[in-house]
């Protein structure tokens, strides 16, 4: 079994707002091993960027990490300070973003942006830099890549862009890719290509990654390793093949449900009822019982704790709980 | 690029002659005249001066003379000076220049500086402080702040003098001339900084808070760049783009002179002579004032959008 390179530890990340306390991650736990390709799912606003982001420690005002630990390496970040952190992002740890349009600076050129951080972590000249640059534009695969490099951000497509960040993502060889919803702005045939491309290098540089989104199809390509959110709590994990073959919790079991089949023509599509709760108006509850069919009574009066159901599914839910599920599932 | 500036500078001649109608009959059509203002001459002689001067041909027919002489460069003949229009300007624009313009750098730095440093440091004691200082700043009107400063710094300190250019009587050359100009130059410029400061640190600072929370400054951050490099390389490059804009506008008030400012101070500039201008009816000194402004004005604005082409990408013209 291969080394854990990433372990939540417990992570609550609230935003102290006029509105209350948003509770975005709230007692987050989860590991995500050397090499391999962890998913993290659920509806917008379920705490999955923000936990992306409490990794990178780029959570914005009014945003904070109150409590626990995420390990990286071996080294607990959150005892790091700023300028260790700061050399970890962009060397050790890599990340895109959603918006490939916005998510480069528009008045430098891509090779511009991607020299940055190859003379900020290796230490590489100028010249070399740039060398390395209009190497890993064509390593992601666009052509003409010294033009390329002279180009602004607006004179390129949204595919070429997203191709750009993750040139700049990986450059610096990282042990972690953290990809968030890193095809949901790209239309649909430059998502597989932009997938392929992630897989590709995967297979060349062998880093983990951490892949947040909420296309169940994309987790099934890519992922080993499913982790479901929902209002900031995990509240189901599993390795990808068992959770699509058996998933245990309610939500998870929607979520599945939801997804549009090849071939089957239904009259309506399935969709979960109901919304979100407020993040700031959380109880004692179980998070999910206002939406759930197989809601009990303890559902609405304590939250289920994450445990192991079998050898390696973690669920949160009390139907799997002893003494109290109905054993049917 | 070349072409669009080609098209631009042919664009400024409608622009600029659609100007001159404009201000030759809003000043021509002005009830009275310069040969009003002295009540001591007879209707005889007044009417005499009239004809001297041209003022009894058609107001068409004046207009016509006049964009002639100012096509050829010939603004026309001051009546309270008693020189060439040109000449006059000539004498006074660069007193104007050298207060607007040492007061120009000095606002846009403080500007830039304190703008970004409290878009940075948001709510901190900086930043309420500064927003209460600029406030105060901007919010006294010109000649108060002005004979408030006279005051103390020249009546009860003594550190600089009342107005003025030089030391009256004085015949310093070289360095010492200078120095002695700096002196002068002192209280005017604090004056004119103190009240273009708030406006532009509070653009600054917006501009700033708006592009800190863009997703490139995020991803700068992702990459694990310096602090510093994030806020001046990526997001104060791009924070500054819009200002351009009001760069353009600066000329004009370069060279426009400070009326009421120059006026305290009894500085020699533009502003005072337009302010003298207005009240002896020197119609073709103020004529010829406007129309240097207009003509900067749409001079400053071409000079901004080449300069627009020139810093943001993506209007640069291929």
């Amino acid at each position: 079994m291969s080394n854990t390179l990433v372990e939540f530890k417990h992570v609550h990340t609230h935003f102290d707002t006029d509105e209350g306390i948003f509770k975005a991650v709230n007692d987050v736990s989860f590991r995500i091993k050397e090499g391999e390709t962890v998913g993290v799912i659920g509806e917008s606003g379920c705490g999955k960027s923000v936990t992306a982001l409490s990794l990178m420690q780029l959570v914005t005002a009014p945003g904070k990490i109150n409590d626990g630990e995420i390990w990286f390496d071996g080294r607990n970040l959150l005892g790091l300070t700023r300028d260790q952190m700061r050399q970890l992002r962009g060397h050790e740890i890599g990340m895109i973003f959603q918006e490939p349009m916005s998510s480069l600076n528009p008045v430098l050129t891509v090779g511009e942006q991607i020299v940055e951080p190859l003379q900020e972590h290796l230490l590489l000249t100028k010249k070399e830099a740039w060398a390395k640059a209009v190497e890993w534009i064509k390593k992601v695969g666009i052509p003409r890549p010294e033009k390329i490099a002279k180009s602004y951000p607006h004179e390129l497509s949204g595919g070429m862009l997203q191709r750009i960040m993750i040139a700049i993502a990986l450059c610096c060889n990282p042990k972690l890719l953290i990809a968030d919803e890193p095809t949901t702005a790209l239309d649909v045939t430059i998502q597989a290509q932009v997938l392929d491309l992630l897989r590709q290098l995967k297979g060349e540089l062998g880093m983990a990654i951490m892949l947040i989104t909420h296309d169940l199809g994309v987790v099934a390509e890519m992922a080993d390793y499913v982790v479901v959110m929902y209002a900031g709590q995990v509240i189901e994990e599993a390795p990808v093949l068992e959770l699509f073959r058996e998933p245990k919790h309610p939500y998870t079991q929607g979520l599945l449900r939801s997804k549009p089949v090849m071939g089957q023509r239904q009259k309506r599509l399935y969709s979960i009822p109901g919304q979100v709760p407020n993040l700031a108006q959380l109880g004692e509850s179980c998070h999910f019982h206002e939406r759930c069919a197989s809601c009990m009574e303890i559902c609405r009066t304590k939250q289920p704790p994450l445990r192991t159901d079998g050898d390696t599914h973690k669920v949160a839910c009390w139907l799997y709980e002893e003494g109290f599920g109905h054993e049917q599932a | 690029m070349r072409q669009y500036i080609i098209r631009r500078v042919l664009l400024m001649i409608p622009t600029l002659l659609g100007a001159s109608i404009l201000i030759f009959f809003v000043f021509a059509l002005t009830p009275g005249d310069f040969v009003d203002t002295n009540l001591k001459l007879t209707p005889q002689r007044a009417q005499e001066l009239r004809v001297l001067y041209g003022l009894d041909k058609p107001i068409i027919e004046r207009y016509f003379i006049w964009i002639g002489n100012v096509l050829r460069g010939d603004f026309g003949f001051s009546f309270k000076y008693q020189e060439p229009v040109s000449d006059v300007i000539k004498h006074y624009l660069w007193n104007s220049f050298l207060i607007a313009f040492v007061s120009s750098i000095l606002t846009w730095c403080i500007a830039v500086a304190v703008g970004v440093f409290s878009a940075i440091k948001r709510y901190s004691w900086f930043d309420t402080l500064v927003t209460l200082g600029v406030f105060a700043a901007m919010s006294f009107p010109s000649f108060f702040i002005g004979l408030l400063l006279i005051k103390y710094f020249a009546l009860d300190w003594k550190v600089f003098p009342v107005g003025g250019m030089t030391t009256t009587g004085s015949e310093l050359a070289g360095f010492g001339h200078w120095v002695d100009v700096a002196k002068h130059m002192f209280l005017p410029v604090l004056v004119l900084t103190m009240l273009s400061v708030g406006t532009l640190t509070r653009y600054f600072r917006t501009n700033m808070l708006e592009v800190i929370r863009q997703d490139f400054v995020r991803t700068a951050r992702a990459k694990g760049l310096k602090e510093k490099v994030v806020v001046y390389k990526h997001a104060l490059r791009n924070a500054l783009l819009p200002a351009i804009t009001l760069l353009g506008f600066e000329l004009p008030a370069l060279f426009g002179g400070a009326i009421i400012t120059e006026k305290i101070f009894n500085w020699p500039g533009i502003g005072r002579i337009h302010m003298e201008a207005l009240a002896f009816r020197d119609y073709p000194l103020l004529m010829g004032l406007t129309m240097l402004l207009a003509i900067l004005t749409v001079v400053g604005n071409l000079i901004a959008d080449v300069l627009y082409g020139v810093a943001d990408p993506r209007v640069r013209l291929k």
